[in-house]
């Protein structure tokens, strides 16, 4: 596979990560996806608008994307209810009780230096690897 | 008012970054967690380059005594490796494994009309309470 094949996905990278430096610039707030939502799930007094402002932005940014620009199609999806049930279940379960997601920790948390969040990447990373590993090679229903 | 701006801003970037990188594309981060396949090393350049930025500009950020347009960072304080942390982020990982989306990708996919990312959101939010109640309950 070409190196340029990747593009997209370090310019996306890179704007994630902006992202990130824009809203703890500004606001000195955590960019973690996981946190914001469950942070409008249970309001906490004043936290609450700018959580709703960056999700509704962030659904805009990626619809503007998806159908403005030239992009690659998505695979289509093959339709599995109860994988997307579960496992979106078990995302606001773990993503609640350990903290933080992909973006809070991942991104976020690494930039930061914290051993928490390194911890916490390395885990999510090696259990999905885990997962993946056993319901597409053992089970072959991912 | 200026702060939801930026607020809006980050948000806006965060999301078509998401798109740009292909990341609402479930298969593209379940071929990429499937190492022992055909590897896909899509997500690694998306959170690679994510965090060479977030690295490089928080060391300069966090120097400063406050953001813009607040009084002071609203970082989490904690240092220490406590078991929710670990379990947590481990049942995450099981999750992430099996829809295929984690939460920011999960709910950026609403706007594709798909029917998959509602299901995973509505399971999230349910998810998201249930731990909630059930760590109330714990420290009861």
């Amino acid at each position: 596979m070409e190196f340029s094949h990747y593009y997209p996905a370090i310019i996306g990278g890179l704007l994630i990560g902006t992202s990130a430096c824009v809203l703890l610039l500004f606001t000195g707030r955590i960019a973690g996806l996981s946190g914001i939502i469950n942070g409008i799930l249970i309001p906490e007094k004043g936290e609450t608008l700018w959580r709703v402002i960056f999700i509704v932005c962030l659904l805009a940014g990626a619809a503007l994307h998806y159908y403005f620009f030239d992009h690659p199609e998505f695979n289509k999806d093959t339709f599995s209810p109860v994988l997307m049930l579960l496992g979106g279940f078990l995302v606001g379960f773990g993503t609640r009780m350990g903290g933080g997601c992909t973006s809070g920790h991942g991104v976020c948390g690494l930039g930061r230096l914290s051993l928490r969040s390194l911890i916490a990447t390395i885990t999510f990373m090696l259990t999905a690897v885990i997962t993946v590993y056993i319901f597409r090679h053992i089970f072959s229903v991912l | 008012m200026k702060r939801y701006l930026f607020i809006a801003l980050s948000g806006f970037l965060f999301g078509f970054g998401l798109s740009v990188s292909a990341m609402l594309d479930r298969h593209r981060i379940l071929n990429f967690l499937d190492i022992t396949g055909d590897w896909d090393p899509t997500l690694f350049f998306v959170m690679f380059s994510a965090v060479l930025v977030t690295i490089v500009f928080f060391t300069f950020i966090l120097k400063r005594n406050a953001p813009i347009f607040d009084n002071k960072f609203r970082l989490p304080a904690r240092k220490d490796i406590d078991t929710p942390l670990i379990a947590g982020s481990a049942i995450f990982g099981i999750g992430w494994g099996l829809a295929g989306y984690c939460p920011g990708p999960g709910f950026a996919a609403l706007t594709l009309g798909s029917t998959n990312a509602v299901l995973f959101c509505l399971a999230y939010i349910a998810g998201s309470l249930l731990s909630r109640f059930y760590s109330r309950k714990k420290s009861n």
